[in-house]
């Protein structure tokens, strides 16, 4: 069956997520016809809100923002499409079962709120400073598009080039410690220069936030530079909620596709790219529909891309092979509870409940919290960030009642005992730890959605139940996101480019992989 | 046997290719060949007990050329590949087109890896619609399984399950008549059929590493006595001689064929980076065919092949003189060194001096006057320094109208 839409579209983008939609509306800008096909009956991905009880809504997956791509924002004029931001950066909460918490407030503990001492404080502040200006050197890299190690453009050289300067710059000194400590583990680099456990606790838990690493692992600190080479509204380091949850974004995003032009089709799953002599012409729905194209943009995960939609045949072995090499088992769940009022966690100013609040009490928490995900056993004290989103947006739940969202760890994806019969106790192991931290929240909670990475897995489409598609670990980035041979968005296939999360530079809602793969696109006039 | 140590699991996927537990491997039919032997030179083929030569080099290479020589070619690796996509799997693994490759046909392919690379040079047999046999020289089982990622096919080692002989030579037809192989005359090069032995069944296919008459037959490794004794009585009356490996070197180099890690290194045999080849850098670019469907290194060959990349070129020499260059360096004006010979010898058939040599382009390919080589022959206690000038011809050198002739003549 061939569609009425033959021949209409310079480009198909599968996938709906906010990736895709970024990647969509970029390329409708350039005045190319371009259709978009989600599988979901609606689009967003896991840049989605959903109603998971009577009244209560909430972001699907990701919660909070703090790395949207400031490019993409001005280029799609998302503010214009309804882009709504939670006023002012919100503060995160290390939550203390023992003692009080410790608000670091402005952009990622520009300032610390709650009583630590003085020498903390100033460590603090040399750390922040110190991890700023070495995440500055990364941002570069971690914004455009990686360099070709075969054939580098000039444009990529001078990328290249400047970085070299920005370490120059540094100084001397400067440049020792970052090439000292970029791939060191987080906890050893705390420990160099603070000392208070809540605070060590909340940033060994961001490092390794969404990855298969304790604090102690090699290479955690990157997890952290990641983190804080993202800005909002211009503030490096920042975070903030959207108005409406997640799925406003997507919402945003696909008012500027629509408004480039783009058409976009929920429901609409796709079974085969079509190959023919080396080059991808177009798709092949599940129910028989064929729509051909010159551009093929895959913004879902890489190994779905290549094994199940084109095919092992169309590409070579060794290519194959590195595929079922990424590592993508996801170690985050993510819980969603109806509560009849909102939650007061103990002394815990009001406004502060309005912030991320991390369940982290220490270093060895999070590493201890870590250890039974690699023997494929979840967490009995499960680590977390949490957010109350209706309270800054009343919209999310009814009248007097509260959302809770978070993201908590570990939950690893093959879980020995399976998640069927895991799921339950799990969700017990973190009620109690909720509990200890918000006395009385086990009573009023209505409604209760846990999912686990083979939750994540089944209703995202992400293999693994890794939301990054992949995991974001040094081994994993760059030139090697996914592999080789399918980096920088172009993939062993002429007219095929991939536009997802598993691209460079990753996961997180920053529509970075999107943007850039549209602008391959352009430049390699596909 | 070297025991598997205890406590610690192999490895699944070792453990589907096990050869390199035994040491030194009898074939099957090392009984024979034992009891014929007088020379005791034995080497290692694919791990395999072999012989070099078991009586005369010079009358075991003559038995190829005038009578019928039987070669056990049981070390040679084989792969049986079955499965309803079996077709489509080998399309993506050769660079050969498989679609054209009848049930009851061989071909000679090759197969390379992601960077267009030769992994190895071989036969492929299609024993039936679903069912192929790929013979070759180095072992692959972790590649082909990678490479069946996504395929309906299963592919398995049957080197030491199946035994294999050749047997060559202007008799061998005759003989293989004599011995009751009904209709064998009716197969034209490249043809393979079935028939009965012991209850079992034999392969013989029209092929061989000769560029001589010739057949190669396959059995159970249970039938293989048998048939060697069936061939070895039907044989004495046609002249059946048993031979070792340099008899039939000289006559592969005869027929210009050339042995992987001899004339050319396998990709994952290379440790040093520029020592890889792709197909047109080894002769082998005739084999391959870019319009078929998607195979490994397509893209990465037709990228050299567009930007001119290719480094290399093999190329058969003639040489003036009578000594051989084996290993010799190749020169051009004398001066500038510009590549290797990798197989040389006196060529008895063709009373020339041959060799197979791989030149760095553009000698060779667009160069090819004033080139020579540097023979160092060692005479008595000394090297007797040669510069000789060697002229590119085509291969095979020798071409011999009975290797194609159907029905072959009863010799």
């Amino acid at each position: 069956m061939t569609s009425s839409e033959a021949g209409r579209f310079d480009a198909i983008v599968i996938g709906g997520g906010h990736n895709g939609l970024a990647c969509a509306a970029a390329l409708g800008r350039t005045g190319r016809k371009v259709l978009v096909l989600e599988a979901a009956d609606r689009l967003g991905g896991a840049a989605g809100t959903h109603e998971f009880a009577p009244g209560f809504r909430v972001s699907s997956l990701a919660h909070i923002l703090n790395r949207l791509h400031p490019e993409m924002v001005a280029g799609l004029d998302l503010r214009k499409h309804g882009l709504a931001l939670s006023a002012g950066a919100i503060p995160s909460v290390a939550l203390s079962s023992a003692g009080d918490p410790l608000v670091l407030d402005g952009a990622y503990g520009e300032r610390l709120d709650g009583t630590i001492d003085a020498a903390d404080r100033s460590g603090w502040s040399e750390l922040r400073s110190l991890l700023f200006r070495q995440a500055g050197i990364l941002k570069p890299f971690l914004s455009r598009r990686p360099p070709d190690l075969g054939a580098m453009s000039l444009g990529q050289a001078s990328l290249l080039g400047s970085a070299a300067l920005s370490l120059r710059r540094l100084g001397k000194e400067e440049m020792r410690e970052f090439l000292r400590m970029v791939l060191m583990n987080v906890a050893d680099v705390l420990d160099e220069h603070v000392g208070d456990d809540r605070l060590k606790g909340l940033v060994a838990f961001d490092a390794t936030l969404g990855a298969h690493l304790g604090p102690r692992s090699p290479t955690s600190l990157l997890g952290l530079y990641y983190r804080l080479a993202g800005e909002v509204a211009g503030v490096t380091g920042a975070q903030a909620l959207p108005k409406g949850g997640m799925g406003a974004v997507a919402a945003a995003l696909a008012r500027a596709a629509e408004a480039a032009g783009c058409k976009l089709r929920p429901s609409a799953v796709v079974g085969r790219i079509m190959v023919e002599k080396g080059r991808a012409c177009g798709v092949t729905l599940d129910d028989g529909e064929e729509i051909r194209a010159r551009t093929v943009v895959s913004a879902i995960n890489p190994v779905t891309t290549f094994l199940d939609l084109v095919g092992p045949r169309h590409v070579d072995t060794g290519f194959v092979r590195r595929l079922g090499h990424i590592r993508m088992k996801g170690d985050a769940a993510k819980l969603h509870l109806a509560l009849d009022a909102p939650p007061r966690f103990a002394g815990l100013a009001e406004e502060a409940h309005r912030g991320r609040l991390v369940i982290a009490p220490s270093v060895d928490h999070v590493e201890k919290a870590f250890n039974p995900a690699k023997y494929g056993a979840y967490s009995p004290e499960p680590v977390m960030e949490i957010t109350l989103p209706s309270l800054g947006d009343p919209s999310l739940a009814p009248a007097g009642a509260c959302v809770l969202s978070a993201v908590v760890q570990f939950a690893p994806y093959a879980l020995k005992q399976g998640w069927e019969a895991g799921k339950p106790k799990f969700l017990a192991a973190i009620m109690a730890v909720l509990e200890c931290h918000a006395p009385g929240i086990g009573r009023s909670v209505q409604h209760a959605e846990l999912l686990t990475p083979a939750d994540i897995e089944a209703r995202f489409r992400m293999p693994g139940g890794h939301w990054h598609h992949g995991e974001m670990q040094v081994d994993q980035m760059l030139m090697n996101r996914p592999v080789h041979g399918a980096d920088g968005y172009d993939t062993p296939l002429d007219g095929l480019f991939l536009a997802g999360a598993g691209s460079h530079p990753g996961g997180g809602i920053s529509g970075a992989p999107g943007w850039n793969a549209a602008k391959r696109v352009v430049e390699v006039r596909g | 046997m070297i025991a598997s140590v205890p406590g610690r699991e192999l490895n699944p996927r070792l453990a589907l290719q096990d050869h390199w537990r035994a040491m030194r491997r009898e074939t099957p039919f090392h009984s024979r060949l034992a009891a014929l032997d007088f020379r005791n030179d034995w080497y290692s083929w694919a791990g395999c007990k072999a012989p070099l030569s078991l009586w005369d080099e010079e009358l075991e290479y003559f038995a190829i050329r005038s009578q019928a020589a039987l070669i056990d070619i049981s070390p040679m690796v084989k792969y049986r590949i079955e499965g309803p996509d079996a077709e489509t799997y080998c399309e993506r693994v050769f660079v050969r087109n498989v679609a054209k490759l009848r049930p009851g046909r061989v071909h000679y392919t090759a197969w390379c890896d992601d960077e267009g690379h030769v992994l190895d040079d071989g036969t492929l047999f299609r024993l039936a619609e679903t069912r192929f046999r790929l013979c070759c020289q180095e072992r692959h089982l972790p590649w082909l399984l990678d490479s069946a990622i996504g395929f309906d096919v299963t592919v398995a080692d049957e080197t030491e399950a199946v035994a294999g002989l050749a047997l060559q030579g202007p008799t061998s037809c005759a003989l293989l008549k004599d011995a009751g192989f009904a209709g064998i005359e009716r197969l034209k090069p490249f043809d393979l059929a079935f028939f009965p032995h012991e209850g079992g069944t034999v392969t013989i296919s029209r092929t061989g590493f000769t560029g001589d008459l010739g057949y190669e037959l396959f059995v159970e490794a249970a039938d293989a006595l048998s048939l060697w004794d069936r061939l070895w009585e039907a044989g004495q009356l046609r002249g059946i001689r048993a031979i070792g490996y340099t008899a039939l070197n000289r006559a592969r180099i005869e027929a210009g064929f050339i042995v992987a890690n001899a004339d050319f290194v396998t990709a994952e045999h290379a440790i040093r980076a520029d020592r890889v080849r792709m197909p047109d850098e080894i002769g082998l670019g005739w084999l391959v065919d870019p319009g078929k469907p998607h195979f490994n290194g397509r893209r990465a060959i037709l990228e050299a092949r567009r930007r001119r990349s290719l480094g290399h070129v093999l190329v058969g020499l003639e040489i003036e003189g009578n000594v051989p260059a084996e290993h010799a360096l190749v020169y051009h004006a004398k001066k500038k060194e510009v590549g290797l010979v990798s197989a040389a010898i006196w060529s008895p058939m063709a009373k020339r001096n041959i060799a197979i040599a791989s030149l760095q382009r553009p000698y060779g390919d667009t160069r090819k006057d004033d080139l020579w080589v540097e023979i160092y022959a060692l005479r008595e206690g000394q090297y007797m320094k040669l510069m000789k000038r060697a002229t590119v011809v085509p291969r095979p050198f020798v071409k011999l109208d009975r290797r194609t002739a159907t029905p072959p003549a009863d010799a």
